[in-house]
């Protein structure tokens, strides 16, 4: 199919309206960490560092953004096990109720996550009687997200085939060896997106987490809900969110580069 | 000259140990292998998941005393009937439903036009600077972009100070920011399957259909649209399971709005009315499995 | 590509079996109820734990990082060393629904929570022998039906203020007196009109109709009869239609009437204190109906990890100092004569009333509403709390 060159730059033209419009909102947030009235108006009244200043003496800011990183991290490891698990079981093999298996595993972020939070937090406290705390957080995220690691692996073990699989078995190689030299090389890059998929779900995450955590444990999304409102502290907020943000580039941009490798079917 | 026999003199056959033993026991035995793999996963996700949900579920048909606010765990329908035949949810449900279809109907058509580009126009190094530039916003927190949209909303927000030359103003706190908050909130996230989708399409097929005289639009339309479905209604799953149980964007920037979210949340919190929650919670619920059985069919499902 | 399969092999998934018998197993065990309290309260203190764990409407707990001239939890913690963690809440449903966590162990009450904190023995009784402070609050504030069950202290008052009117005096011309100008005159101000987001929001409706439908008779706003009951929730009905946003964060009101988003609707003095009149030129009223209003409670959880610096707390809040301290920076009376002493603004007193056993009596304090009606009537139900709650999602429609 050839594009004309009219198409090609209406298309060009589209993407970069669509990204302005993605990173405008954004680009608000930067200028109003930047902003020196505590209020929302537009436009700003005058240009200060004080906010960024504030923030990075904030005790809450930094215990929450620990917080966040401790819970995403387990969540990310754990989905990262039983997702790959799961992607091998549903791809290597057929079964009796595969498709609901499969269905099984979408379902904790296809249904509403408030759903699912009073679920988890109506099992938790009002079933078992456990206390709320980080780990019934990493639960909770770690069902979410086995689901990414789940589609990432499912589709690179669907593009990459059993065949060298079956030949590293042939040479006599044994079942943990082949995993450990053939599978998982292949499987390094599904892995790294989904678990920084995973991650990033987690990372962000406040509906669930809000029935989930307890009194004590307070991740980034929780303090910022609890600070959003607040004059002195929602500027505060918005250094935070910069900040995420320009972190989150190099991550994005090494797990790009790394699945590049083997990418399209161009 | 024979590799066979320098190989065969090089490498000693490995050794008979219990590793070894239990590979080739799994080697022999698939099921055993299947089992083993899926029961860690699957174990985590009937345990916590599917019972968590059943409990919920039977919690909807008990009720709560409304002075001491202890559950009631004989049966009764009273939710169900509630939910069923008061107005109020009815309201509520073809709003949260209609919100839900029109970001979806826009996040498609806004993802649409920039996957192609990505997918099929950018130049390799391009592709990956604007995957990046689509996945960056995800890591802008939820709250800080909705909250970011609620000072852009205000009487006093940039979207009044510009449309105001204009003579129009801003649309306020409502069900139309409540809209474009979320149309703009879920786009990564519907984007994302479009344009892995759209990488699936081989060039190859859309240069036979252009030799074989489609126009680009015939192509577009007849080609490639049809592969394309299970990743948009893929894109769709999210946009509509995020949208029906949102209740953070509609306190932020919603007015004085309610959408199913905000009924489970407030029978959850301040009505500590957890069975009628867990029963208004049952309305996104079946919708979505409703929705979930339908497209399976597509493989939409694999698309996620 | 094909994958390997097992053909015409059926595995059945463990998973349906697990399932039936968790869910069978679980159901079975049933949730965890509280315990009900051993005897009666603590007859003599012990040590004080390292930590308490407070529960109270914004502004009620200060420590210094809202506002580092505000702070009266820094002296409590030196004095005693329990450790304070606090946790702001914006409506007594969303208390009520905290304080059952159990993560609590001092909670702030009022009136349309203390009766259901003890019906469902979230609450214990408190002995206020051991609070040397309870002595000098005003004797009108204590045993009231609020605070005191069947003879037993649940708690001790912190104060008492009114839920008032407030508006832009820029955008609202003329300065309005009555509560006319949020109900019958809201459309004047379509859009920029906020109210209360709380099922006990509709006493203010009753209290309306009290004075301006007085041939519906209703005598106490918290005890409503069907009629009374259709006939508040109707004008709330047509108040929404006005509303732009309901506030249940005390924060919202203040960014929203600083930005101008909202020009007229209820408040509390101390959001009216926190706007910046440089954005914002507000002023409130106490409109001529009159006001709801609330009276607050100090209870002590029956879960409670701390009881001993929980005591220390009731204790140190009811302290004149202390108590003025509070009081002033929240915009309510205090709870004793002597508190009148350390106001910062000698004026304080007299603004809030204070001591004023006639004007505390006009105003109708937060209560729960129940069957039995609350005004003494026992030939009609009165609408219970249950449905003032199913009525609040419906008029938010």
């Amino acid at each position: 199919m050839t594009l004309s060159s009219n198409v090609r730059r209406l298309l060009a033209v589209l993407t970069a309206l669509v990204l302005v419009v993605m990173y405008a909102p954004l680009m608000i947030v930067v200028i109003n960490s930047f902003n020196e009235s505590q209020s929302l108006s537009w436009p700003p009244s005058g240009l200060t560092f004080d906010w960024w200043e504030r923030a990075f003496h904030s005790d809450g800011a930094r215990r929450a953004v620990v917080t966040s990183v401790q819970a995403a991290a387990a969540a990310t490891v754990i989905a990262l096990v039983l997702g790959t698990l799961m992607a091998m079981a549903l791809q290597r093999y057929r079964f009796f109720g595969q498709n609901s298996v499969n269905l099984l595993v979408v379902l904790p972020i296809a249904l509403p996550g408030i759903v699912t939070g009073i679920a988890l937090n109506n099992a938790f406290r009002g079933i078992l009687g456990l206390q709320l705390t980080i780990l019934t957080v990493i639960v909770a995220h770690a069902t979410f997200c086995i689901v990414t690691v789940f589609n990432n692996v499912q589709a690179r073990l669907r593009r990459v085939g059993g065949n060298l699989e079956e030949a590293s078995a042939d040479l006599g190689a044994g079942v943990w060896t082949t995993f450990r030299l053939v599978t998982f090389p292949q499987l390094r890059s599904a892995l790294l997106a989904g678990g920084l998929l995973a991650f990033a779900l987690s990372f962000d995450e406040i509906i669930v987490t809000t029935f989930t955590a307890g009194a004590g444990v307070t991740t980034l999304p929780i303090w910022i809900l609890e600070n959003l409102f607040r004059p002195n502290q929602a500027p505060i907020v918005n250094v935070v969110a910069v900040v995420l943000i320009l972190v989150s580039i190099v991550p994005i941009w090494f797990a790009q580069k790394l699945s590049g490798d083997t990418e399209a079917l161009r | 000259m024979s590799q066979g026999d320098v190989a065969r003199a090089a490498v000693p056959p490995p050794g008979v140990t219990s590793a070894r033993r239990l590979s080739s026991l799994l080697s022999a035995r698939p099921r055993l292998r299947l089992s083993l793999l899926l029961s860690a996963p699957l174990t985590w996700l009937v345990l916590i998941y599917v019972v968590a949900l059943a409990a919920l579920l039977v919690t909807a048909f008990w009720s709560v005393d409304s002075f001491t606010g202890e559950l009631n765990r004989s049966f009764t329908l009273e939710n169900i009937r509630e939910i069923t035949t008061e107005s109020l949810y009815r309201t509520v449900t073809i709003r949260t439903l209609t919100v839900a279809l029109v970001v979806t109907v826009v996040d498609v058509a806004i993802a649409l036009p920039i996957a192609f580009y990505m997918a099929k126009i950018a130049s390799r190094r391009m592709q990956r600077i604007l995957l990046i530039a689509v996945l960056t916003p995800l890591w802008a927190s939820y709250l800080v972009k909705a909250f970011a949209w609620r000072s852009v909303l205000s009487d006093v927000g940039i979207l009044e100070w510009s449309t105001s030359r204009l003579g129009l103003e801003s649309p306020g706190y409502g069900l139309v920011a409540v809209v474009m908050t979320q149309a703009y909130i879920w786009l990564p996230y519907v984007i994302l399957p479009i344009f892995a989708g759209l990488e699936r399409v081989p060039d190859s097929l859309l240069d036979a259909a252009g030799d074989l005289g489609a126009s680009a639009w015939q192509t577009l339309r007849t080609v490639v649209f049809p592969m394309l479905v299970p990743a948009i209604i893929a894109g769709s799953i999210f946009s509509f399971s995020l949208t029906l149980g949102d209740y953070i964007t509609v306190n932020i920037v919603g007015g004085a709005n309610q959408m199913l979210g905000n009924l489970v949340y407030t029978n959850v919190g301040a009505a500590n009315n957890l069975p009628l929650a867990a029963a208004v919670a049952l309305i996104p619920v079946l919708i979505m499995i409703g929705y979930l059985s339908v497209v399976r069919r597509t493989g939409a499902l694999d698309n996620l | 590509m094909r994958t390997k399969t097992i053909t015409g092999r059926r595995v059945r998934g463990p998973g349906m079996a697990l399932a039936v018998s968790s869910l069978i197993i679980l159901a079975a065990c049933g949730g965890g109820d509280s315990d009900d309290s051993a005897g009666g309260p603590p007859t003599k203190l012990g040590e004080n734990e390292s930590k308490v764990s407070i529960l109270a409407w914004p502004g009620y707990v200060e420590d210094g990082s809202n506002d580092p001239k505000v702070d009266w939890v820094t002296p409590f913690e030196k004095e005693t060393g329990c450790e304070v963690t606090s946790k702001a809440y914006g409506t007594s449903d969303e208390a009520f629904n905290l304080a059952k966590t159990g993560d609590y162990d001092v909670i702030a009450a009022s009136g349309d929570l203390t009766a259901r904190m003890v019906a469902s023995k979230e609450a214990v009784e408190v002995n206020t022998d051991l609070i040397p402070n309870y002595e000098k609050v005003y004797d009108f504030l204590k045993d009231q039906e609020w605070n005191t069950f069947d003879g037993k202290h649940y708690g001790v008052p912190h104060g008492y203020g009114a839920n008032l009117l407030m508006y832009n005096a820029d955008e609202v011309k003329p300065a309005p007196t009555s509560w006319k100008a949020v109900f019958e005159d809201a459309s004047k101000y379509k859009g920029k009109v906020t109210a209360y987001d709380s099922p006990i929001y509709i006493a203010d409706a009753a209290l309306y109709l009290m004075k301006h439908q007085p041939d519906l008779g209703i005598e106490n706003p918290y005890a409503l009869d069907e009629k009374q009951f259709a006939a508040a929730v109707d004008i709330l009905k047509e108040q929404r239609k006005n509303i732009g946003e309901y506030w249940a964060d005390y924060l919202k009101e203040i960014s929203a009437f600083e930005t101008g988003d909202l020009v007229i609707g209820t408040t509390w003095q101390v959001i009216v204190n926190s706007i910046d009149t440089k954005k914002a030129n507000v002023k409130a009223i106490l409109p001529e109906e009159g006001a709801t209003g609330w009276s607050d409670t100090w209870m002590i959880s029956s879960k409670a990890k701390s009881p001993n610096c929980a005591y220390a707390w009731l204790n140190y809040i009811d302290s004149p100092k202390a108590n003025a301290a509070a009081t002033e920076y929240f915009g309510e009376a205090p709870n004793s004569e002597e508190a009148c002493d350390f106001a910062a603004d000698k004026s304080f007193c007299d603004t809030y009333k204070a001591g004023d056993e006639e004007f505390a009596s006009q105003l109708w304090y937060w209560r729960t509403p129940v069957e039995k009606c609350l005004d003494g009537r026992t030939d009609v139900k009165c609408v219970d709390y249950a449905e003032w709650t199913k009525a609040w999602t419906e008029i938010k429609g």
